[in-house]
């Protein structure tokens, strides 16, 4: 069974976004998706200063097998990106939701993450997708 | 729901994540991939290959059909249990299927053809050989087990039967021996030592799980792809299927053009080759290492300064060389060097000739 911390929100695109105090939102994808992709060699992020839409494709993840594409969650701006991925990519892979992160944006709407799927919601989600 | 070789149970049992292919349920890892390739490229490894199909060959006149059938040349074969790979053609020169076909007698050949091609291919060889009187077998009793890496023949040694030990590791490399229920072949696909492994089915998963005890690692068709591409060799369907030859596919040293007495040869496509050769090749089959970040997939557009853009066909991430690596189809006149466009972007490449790593070590400069 896949690790689901209680405190973050979370996307059916399985990334996870976590509130800091600052009004940044930290991201990255979920221990699922780790799983499920397998060993990742390879972190394509976006640039800081991009202005993004949810939905829109700002970051690749690639395992030994496979590219999958990672979405914005929400409307925001890309404010700093996880560079100690580009050398050591299998920080998803051990620490999904610390040292795995992928970027931290800015909201455009402060309220737009609070909207997002909450633990309890997301554990329902990775069970009918069982 | 899939057909299930006879270790599905073992797979699931140790924790294999299932996974479709072609038609079969196997597992594509148990855990880490990259794991699974290291173990296999500084210690042992092992493979279910089961889904792969064997095809028994019986009746005098074998060889002659097999001399017909395929592009390699089974007259080279004089050994019992000597192995050759050969493709199978069309008679336009198209790549039915790649194989391995191994000499038991006069009499009899076994053939192991891919899994994904298997009904076609029984079509196929069952049509060709009625003329000649070939009797054509389908051996689904059977299970198939590939050891590899440098520790695995020593290893598997250990757990084979006492009888067959001494046999199985006096082989020398392309070479198979039948003893018993077994068959044991010094055969791979790889790019390391070990053995193919060809048994009852019913004796497979305690095999299997003697071979784990000893220290064997279980390894899933993902690594199994990585390793073959480091190892420089064509999996059929993604570097080679029907629309291509041998000739534009990096197979040219399976075609046998000649017998031993110098006379042209005469087999399925061999027409369609010499044409295609006289004509001249219009694109060539090369190695790519690439030289910026990212990973190199199949179906990616090759660039080629004053060229026609040329195809990828196969990519990953080589776990040995820490780079990624591919291999694809590009005008004969490219040089070493062209980019690769992957998400938008040209990335540079390195052109090279395959393998990419042998033996644990690499084989092209980084």
């Amino acid at each position: 069974m896949s690790e689901v911390p209680g405190d973050l929100r979370y996307t059916k695109d399985h990334e996870w976004l976590r509130q800091m105090e600052d009004g940044t939102v930290l991201t990255g994808i979920t221990d699922h998706a780790q799983d499920a992709l397998g060993d990742l060699v390879f972190v394509e992020v976006p640039t800081v200063g991009d202005k993004l839409l949810a939905g829109d494709a700002c970051a690749v993840v690639e395992s030994v097998k496979a590219a999958s594409d990672v979405y914005c969650p929400i409307d925001a701006e890309i404010t700093e990106v996880n560079d100690a991925l580009a050398d050591s990519p299998e920080l998803i892979n051990s620490d999904p939701y610390g040292e795995g992160w992928l970027m931290r944006i800015q909201p455009e709407d402060a309220e737009a993450v609070e909207a997002l799927m909450s633990a309890e919601e997301y554990e329902e989600l990775l069970q009918d997708e069982d | 729901m899939g057909n299930k070789t006879p270790l599905f149970e073992s797979h699931v049992e140790s924790g294999g994540r299932m996974v479709d292919f072609g038609g079969w349920d196997m597992p594509v890892h148990y855990g880490s991939q990259l794991e699974e390739h290291h173990a296999v490229r500084r210690s042992a490894g092992m493979f279910d290959v089961s889904h792969m199909t064997v095809v028994d060959l019986t009746g005098s006149r074998s060889g002659e059909f097999l001399q017909r059938l395929l592009a390699n040349d089974v007259a080279k074969l004089k050994t019992r249990g000597k192995a050759l790979y050969s493709c199978m053609l069309a008679e336009d020169g198209g790549i039915l299927d790649d194989l391995i076909v191994y000499f038991f007698d006069d009499n009899n050949y076994r053939m192991v053809v891919n899994a994904a091609t298997r009904e076609k291919d029984l079509e196929w060889i069952k049509e060709k050989a009625a003329s000649f009187e070939v009797e054509v077998n389908e051996r689904d009793d059977l299970a198939m087990i590939a050891v590899q890496g440098p520790r695995a023949r020593e290893t598997a040694a250990a757990v084979l039967p006492a009888h067959l030990r001494e046999q199985a590791l006096a082989l020398r490399p392309f070479a198979g021996a039948a003893c018993d229920d077994y068959f044991i072949a010094r055969t791979g696909y790889t790019g390391e030592d070990g053995w193919e492994i060809i048994l009852p089915a019913g004796l497979a998963s305690k095999f299997w799980a003697s071979l784990a005890k000893a220290g064997v690692v279980a390894c899933g068709l993902g690594a199994r792809d990585t390793l073959r591409l480091e190892a420089g060799m064509n999996l059929y369907g993604t570097d080679m299927d029907e629309s291509t030859s041998p000739l534009e596919s990096g197979l040219g040293w399976t075609i046998a053009w000649q017998d031993s007495e110098g006379g042209d040869r005469q087999f399925i496509g061999s027409a369609a080759l010499r044409e295609q050769k006289a004509a001249g090749i219009a694109r060539k089959f090369v190695g790519l290492v690439l030289q910026d970040r990212g990973v190199l997939r199949g179906h990616q557009r090759i660039l080629v300064d004053g060229e026609d853009d040329g195809i990828t066909t196969s990519g990953t991430y080589s776990p040995t060389l820490e780079c990624s690596i591919g291999m694809g189809r590009v005008p004969a006149a490219t040089g070493s060097n062209c980019r690769v466009e992957i998400r938008g972007r040209r990335l540079a490449a390195r052109v090279v000739k395959p393998p990419f790593v042998r033996n644990g070590k690499a084989c092209i400069e980084l």
